[in-house]
């Protein structure tokens, strides 16, 4: 084992692992948006919305990410709709999340008593301020966990997009091992950092979460 | 050039799709061994042997399955073993399952009322004994679902393998769409293939888990 490459090295893991931060900041966001449209279209929404839905999570949950990446990559130019790596990356990584996380935050719902909404409904709040207001902000509670753990599998998931030349530190790793000749120490090192940026995540979402969310979020 | 027509490329896959189920299964199957090794470990009265196989599966669910499996393919021959995919890609799943499998179990032991373990001791059954007649059948059949749900995150996960080399059903996609320009139709197909081998465990994972429910 050598390790004398590391040194010149830093700043090339470092800007891979800065896109696949960014990668996954992105991610988290519009998958869970997506995901609470998801989640309450699945409930209130009409009849064609609803098993338009549980077919998408179905579908997303039954094949892998790779697959789904390349179909987004190289399959919808033929439809004419043409993806830059980076964008065919979100568009697949917030896809994925969402069919896991609708699930999820569906979940969340059902757990909060019914008693809420007819409370928030007597007091003569509108539909929409009782679900914004009263009903999500209980049900991320509940499901915080679920969630964090879901967000950290998908930037664990994420490192297969180098495959689609998306310049993020899997990709940065393969180009480093090719220049140095050293790929089992490359590639230790780089699984290192994924090792200490899923720990950072989970440590970042966990203290996020009690600050925003409240109390009892382990 | 070489023309394919749409039973061609249907063909194809499906021959490749063989070793994503051969792959899978010795996957599962070495998972499930190594995974029980890990579960010893991991409920073991030691506390250091707890500790090291904590660390073992949060080393597995901490970092990318495709970087596990580039160690594999690029560690292995650094301790002499001379290496082909099918080898990485086995022992790379293999390791990742035993992982989750054994996290998946020890959560079946740990919801074990702890009577269990005593009326073991009280029939005179010694550690062995008592995880193998009264613990493990328990722990075992109520972690069912998750069980068959981990089967189909393999089965998924067997992806990767096209990345090292390994010639299964994403890997031989990749060569007919260089060959036919056709990913729509190709990846599609392909989503297909692992559609139809993962939703009936999907369905029946769901169903253990409304069993289970019930009880």
């Amino acid at each position: 084992m050598a390790f004398a490459w590391l040194p010149g090295a830093v700043g090339d893991i470092a800007r891979g692992a800065a896109t696949t931060i960014l990668l996954i900041a992105v991610t988290t966001l519009a998958g869970t948006f997506l995901s609470i449209l998801g989640a309450a279209g699945r409930r209130n929404g009409p009849v064609l919305l609803k098993r338009a839905i549980a077919w998408y999570v179905e579908i997303i949950r039954n094949t892998p990410f790779l697959v789904q990446l390349f179909f987004i990559f190289f399959g919808l130019p033929s439809l004419g709709i043409r993806l830059d790596p980076v964008l065919a990356a979100i568009l697949a990584m917030t896809l994925n999340m969402a069919a896991y996380t609708i699930e999820i935050v569906g979940a969340g719902l059902d757990a909060v008593p019914g008693g809420q909404t007819e409370a928030a409904l007597a007091l003569g709040l509108r539909q929409r301020q009782v679900f914004i207001k009263i009903v999500l902000p209980q049900a991320l509670k509940v499901i915080f966990p679920a969630l964090a753990s879901q967000i950290v599998i998908m930037m664990l998931e994420s490192a297969v997009v180098s495959q689609i030349a998306v310049r993020e530190l899997t990709y940065e790793a393969d180009m480093l091992q090719a220049r140095t000749f050293r790929s089992f120490e490359t590639y230790l090192v780089v699984t290192m950092v994924y090792l200490l940026m899923s720990m950072a995540l989970r440590r970042l979402l966990v203290t996020g979460g009690r600050r925003v969310l409240g109390a009892g979020v382990s | 050039m070489i023309e394919f027509t749409f039973w061609d490329i249907v063909r194809n896959l499906l021959l490749a799709a063989r070793w994503t189920v051969l792959l899978s299964l010795a996957a599962f199957i070495g998972g499930g061994i190594v995974g029980l090794v890990v579960l010893f470990f991991r409920i073991a009265k030691n506390k250091w042997s707890r500790r090291v196989a904590s660390g073992y599966i949060a080393l597995f669910q901490g970092t990318p399955l495709l970087m596990q499996l580039f160690l594999m393919f690029f560690g292995l021959p650094m301790l002499g073993l001379r290496i082909e995919p099918w080898t990485a890609a086995v022992l790379g799943l293999t390791f990742f399952a035993s992982a989750y499998l054994a996290e998946i179990w020890r959560s079946g032991v740990a919801a074990l009322p702890l009577g269990q373990w005593d009326a073991g001791a009280s029939l005179g059954l010694h550690y062995l004994q008592e995880l193998r007649l009264i613990i493990l059948p328990q722990a075992f059949s109520i972690t069912r679902a998750p069980t068959v749900g981990f089967l189909v995150q393999l089965i998924k996960s067997t992806a990767l393998t096209s990345i090292i080399g390994f010639e299964e059903l994403v890997r031989t996609s990749n060569a007919i769409n260089n060959a036919t320009f056709e990913p729509f139709k190709v990846y599609g197909l392909v989503a297909l293939i692992f559609f139809v081998m993962c939703f009936p465990l999907t369905q029946y994972a769901r169903k253990l888990e409304k069993r289970a429910m019930a009880h």
